[in-house]
């Protein structure tokens, strides 16, 4: 596709060939999906049908990302800047929601509630400041990165600089993280290991950007997008039709909502309920009592398991009993420091299980005034770093540099907050039916009559999902469930009773949004590297030749490096990628905002007010968040250290105000930036002005 | 040459700022002023849904679809009555 000739080339007729091309591809999947369907009622193993979607994707994602190779510059960079807006919009759609969005969300909406809703609203709501602050203004300005625009505003290498390692510290942890996504489903659906699952992945993101760059990365993102909306949607309509008999649920699960509130209340006070809670407050007691008699208890604990062994050992036990006896044995902490930390574990895993289940349509719940009050703070203050960080992520900012025009760039945002809007406000309604299907329909049964998807799931990883029969009664207690939010998506289909081919489309669907997502961001990195810092900085004569050849090798560099940190399955991946978005907001939206509607903005104040965001918004991590706090060695408690009780991942709530402030106390003080600068700004304000200069990059 | 701005550029440019600030009040309600409210309209419900549950989850992204929306169609018309509009591509 799209191996329109520039000479001559029609707009119109490329929509229309565009168009014609993805509905042939969406009938096609479609009918794939199909004949997977007959082929498993025949008898196909699941197996194989996980096999045929994992390989049939890839290899269409392949055929798309070798079709649109390219030796143009202005094609590898900005796709040839021809991207109409519906199409860009579905592209952004699919670089924005990642492997946690697709498969994550609905579960932390489900364990969340109402407090979970941040996530709904600050990943949409941040589309309104990039339609009315920056997309169509970026597109006037049409060169192809985000730090090409710092450094044209500010003038010279030192913003741009600073743009570049913003640009790369808030991708890199935000692409590792999309990477390990990509391992986890591969692993999941075809049973490979996880380092060899990452490295099948990184093959199936490489294949979509290497040849092509963005030109490559925008048509297979599309692609991706439809798989990706058609397998969200088709499992929730599914669930839909059995709960409510509708099939847009979205439009009628408030009734749903009632009654999960309803069965939240009989549940609260349910003695049988309050049974089990009672016992997991006992098990709390006892881990804590150990912990206070360390390290006289280290060596009770261990004789204590040394006895029982013997003791069976003696009685010539069942053998099973002998062997889980002494894999406690070896499992036992070989030191009274680790065996701390393992109690303090069980203890705090005990403890949260100890409460009544969480309303689930109240706001900020908590035990008093204080606590509902610190938790409605958080909520104010994540919806707002959500916000302003999805203005402000250059893989994101990067998509309107594609449209022909400035008009179809704000007619893309459009497009691409719609099709974003599609999977985010299905997320929460998949989470009250599933939570609905829970209350109503597990909790209450026996433990002989569940249904099959809770054994499946519960043999692959019990930390998934664990119902354990802990107070000996045979029913099922909404306390005796353990969840780990990754279920809610992944067992949608078995619970709405869909054979496994929904499965396998749901694993694709994953796929395709982890994949799009990390294609975008490596290509936003290497793009950093090589058109910034390299063409602009280094060796601004380089041939065209030369400037894609260094393109796609840092391409493969970067891509590489990222898949060997997500092969060490780093600890708290999940706190980066949220951090990315307050490091983002408070380096780049300041300065951009700022570039655009304040002509007096200079260089000094731009550089210092980015260094300024990004340096609060970091130093506070580093003081508050228990893992930044062990490697930087920090003192006081994180309650000594927090300001007005404001968590970790919200910390560009003061990275943001201080780049402003920043950006005009020193633009005010130095001198007003020149002719050339100023109208630059006219320039970018205007989609076409008299004597107009022409900033576009080639 | 360089850039001439006339008189009626600066209007075009002032009557962007009016509406980017009316969408962006609009916007600001819409998510922070009825999460701060968030307890209190909890006691209003819809359909079902509390108030603030119904915003969070689906109201406020309409709203969002709405704003931007409303943006593009109005600058775009305010490029072609203010003569800034681009020329149609072929």
């Amino acid at each position: 596709m799209t191996n329109g000739a520039t000479q001559g080339f029609s707009q119109k007729a490329f929509n229309q060939a565009l168009r014609k091309y993805y509905s042939f591809y969406t009938g096609g999947f479609i009918a794939f999906v199909i004949v997977l369907g007959i082929a498993e009622q025949l008898g196909m193993p699941n197996r194989w049908i996980g096999y045929a979607f994992l390989f049939a994707t890839i290899l269409l994602y392949a055929g798309i990302g070798i079709m649109s190779r390219t030796a143009d510059v202005a094609e590898y960079y900005v796709a040839g800047r021809r991207v109409p807006a519906m199409f860009n919009g579905m592209a952004t759609g699919a670089d924005w929601m990642s492997a946690a969005s697709f498969i994550a969300m609905a579960g932390g909406l489900y364990l969340g509630g109402y407090d979970g809703l941040a996530f709904v609203m600050g990943w949409t709501g941040g589309y309104c400041l990039v339609a009315l602050f920056l997309a169509p203004y970026l597109r006037k300005f049409g060169q192809f990165t985000i730090p090409d625009f710092l450094g044209a505003r500010y003038g010279g290498h030192i913003p741009r600089t600073v743009g570049i390692l913003a640009a790369i510290l808030c991708s890199f942890t935000y692409v590792v993280a999309q990477i390990y996504g990509v391992g986890l489903i591969t692993t999941r659906f075809t049973g490979v290991d996880f380092q060899v699952g990452v490295f099948l992945g990184l093959a199936g993101i490489l294949v979509c950007s290497f040849l092509g760059g963005m030109r490559a990365v925008t048509w297979t993102q599309v692609a991706q997008y439809i798989i990706l909306i058609i397998a969200y949607l088709i499992p929730l309509t599914m669930l839909g039709i059995r709960h409510l008999n509708f099939p847009v649920p979205h439009l009628a699960y408030g009734y749903a909502l009632e009654r999960v509130t309803e069965r939240e209340k009989v549940l609260t006070n349910d003695p049988k309920e309050k049974e089990v809670r009672d016992i997991f407050k006992k098990r709390a007691d006892e881990a804590d009592a150990k912990i206070k008699a360390l390290p006289a208890s280290y060596a009770e604990e261990k004789a204590k398991l040394e006895k029982n062994l013997a003791d069976l050992r003696a009685a010539n036990a069942d053998p099973a009993k002998i062997k889980a006896a002494e894999d406690a044995l070896k499992t036992f902490p070989p030191t009274p420091e680790d065996a701390k930390k393992r109690w303090e574990a069980e203890k705090a895993a005990a403890l949260a299980r100890t409460a009544p289940p969480r309303p689930h349509a109240t706001p900020f719940p908590g035990k008093d005034e204080k606590a509902r009050d610190i938790a409605r703070k958080n909520f104010l203050a994540l919806i707002f770093c959500l916000m302003v960080g999805t203005a402000a992520l250059p893989h994101i900012l990067m998509r309107y540099y594609t449209t022909p025009s400035v008009r179809e760039a704000r007619i893309s945002v459009t497009w691409s907050l719609f099709f974003i809007f599609l999977l985010y406000f299905s997320a929460p309604t998949l989470a009250v039916l599933v939570k609905y299907e829970m209350y109503n329909f597990i909790v209450g049964s026996k433990f002989s009559e569940l249904p099959r998807w809770v054994a499946n799931w519960s043999a692959v990883d019990r930390a998934l999902l664990n119902i354990t029969d802990v107070n000996g009664d045979g029913i099922v207690q909404l306390a005796e469930i353990s969840i780990g939010q990754d279920i809610i998506v992944l067992a949608t289909p078995e619970i709405a009773n869909l054979p496994y081919v929904i499965s396998g489309l749901v694993a694709a669907g994953g796929l395709a949004a982890a994949l799009s997502t990390a294609d975008g961001l490596l290509l936003t990195i290497a793009n950093a590297l090589s058109h910034d810092l390299y063409y602009k900085m280094i060796n601004p004569q380089a041939s065209t030749k030369t400037r894609l050849s260094v393109a796609k090798g840092l391409l493969l560099v970067v891509a590489v490096l990222a898949a060997s940190v997500a092969a060490q399955k780093p600890a708290d991946i999940l706190f980066l990628v949220s951090a990315a978005f307050s490091l983002a907001a408070a380096g780049f939206f300041p300065a951009l905002v700022l570039g655009i509607f304040w002509k007096r903005a200079n260089k000094w104040g731009a550089t210092l007010g980015m260094l300024a965001g990004v340096g609060i918004t970091f130093y506070y991590m580093c003081i508050t968040q228990p893992w930044l706090r062990s490697v930087f060695g920090v003192k006081g408690t994180i309650a000594e250290n927090t300001w007005w009780d404001i968590s970790p991942i919200s910390a560009g709530i003061f990275g943001v105000p201080l780049g402003f402030l920043v950006i005009i106390v020193v633009s005010l003080l130095t001198p007003a930036p020149d002719r050339e600068t100023q109208d630059l700004v006219d320039h970018v304000r205007y989609p076409v002005l008299k004597g107009d200069i022409d900033t576009r990059g080639t | 040459m360089a850039i001439q701005l006339t008189e009626k550029h600066r209007e075009y440019w002032r009557k962007n700022l009016t509406v980017t600030a009316i969408l962006l009040v609009i916007w600001f309600v819409v998510t922070f002023v009825i999460g701060y409210f968030a307890i209190p309209l909890s006691e209003i419900t819809f359909m079902g849904w509390p108030i603030p549950f119904y915003m969070g989850a689906q109201g406020s992204l309409i709203i969002y679809v709405v704003i931007i929306w409303f943006y593009a169609s109005y600058m775009n018309k305010l490029d072609q009555e203010y003569g800034v509009a681009e020329e149609e591509e072929e």
